[in-house]
């Protein structure tokens, strides 16, 4: 298993072990926080789900070229670093937002949506032209 | 890879796309507010992101990786996979667009469409669900 699949791996059962505490958290008597139920779902759906596909994807699909069998390296690592630092930043600041707005919080929410859609647009990169007969 | 779960495979990506595109603008509007409709993106959304991504990239995959009959027809008749492909993408796009069309059954008409379209492929691939076969072993392993 290549490394950047063993990073994705690694990285999704993280995000499913914070999405399952993020789980326990509300049920925890005057413990409920404004903001925490999206990150829940998008902890299991997106960090565990979504990256433990696209590493696999990225891992197992036709090969790219002979030379980068997996496609371009620097665009996995692109892939992995723009999830994950989109999906810790969503993490960090939408439960806050709910806490004590800010313009700072707010921005670094925007930052977060725009790299993770930049993480979806350079998985679709990868693997497009790796959906293929023989 | 065989040329439906390329279909089924690249459908998913589009919807992954459109998915993520919905997500992102309605994480943004959250940050800073700058277009309260974008929150009428939310059904859309979770639709493309659960059924459009996720379920048709395991039907796309399931249908290249499953165990193949050894027979001329490998991948079993394949019309009823062929089927769950258009009956699984109508039923997503006409859920996604039917809050344009504002007809209340057309969310009825998605569901059944789509719920025919798995049960189809459900259909066309249960025969390629069977333990390995080794000649020299009795039974199932």
């Amino acid at each position: 298993m290549p490394t950047l699949t063993r990073s994705f791996v690694k990285a999704s059962l993280i995000a499913l072990i914070l999405g399952l505490v993020a789980g326990i958290w509300p049920q925890i008597p005057g413990a409920a926080i404004t903001g925490l139920f999206p990150i829940y779902l998008h902890l299991l759906t997106f960090g565990w789900l979504t990256q433990l596909i696209f590493g696999i994807a990225i891992w197992m699909f036709p090969v790219y070229s002979k030379e980068h069998p997996r496609g371009p390296e620097w665009l996995g690592w692109s892939i992995f670093a723009c999830l994950n630092l989109g999906l810790l930043l969503r993490v960090i600041f939408e439960p806050l937002q709910g806490i004590s707005p800010s313009t700072f919080g707010g921005w670094m929410l925007v930052l977060a949506a725009v790299l993770q859609w930049l993480a979806g647009v350079g998985f679709i990169a990868n693997v497009w032209t790796r959906v293929r007969g023989k | 890879m065989p040329r439906l779960s390329r279909f089924f495979i690249r459908a998913s990506l589009v919807y992954l796309f459109l998915g993520f595109t919905f997500g992102a603008l309605i994480l943004a509007n959250k940050g800073i507010l700058f277009a309260p409709l974008v929150w009428a993106l939310l059904p859309a959304h979770i639709e493309l992101m659960f059924l459009g991504w996720m379920t048709q990239l395991a039907l796309g995959v399931a249908f290249w990786i499953l165990p193949r009959l050894g027979s001329s027809t490998p991948r079993g008749d394949e019309r009823w996979s062929w089927a769950a492909f258009i009956l699984v993408n109508l039923g997503i796009l006409v859920l996604v667009l039917s809050p344009l069309a504002g007809i209340p059954w057309l969310g009825l008409l998605a569901r059944a469409l789509q719920t025919l379209g798995f049960a189809a492929f459900a259909l066309g691939n249960w025969q390629r669900i069977y333990p390995p076969k080794f000649p020299n072993i009795k039974g199932s392993i």
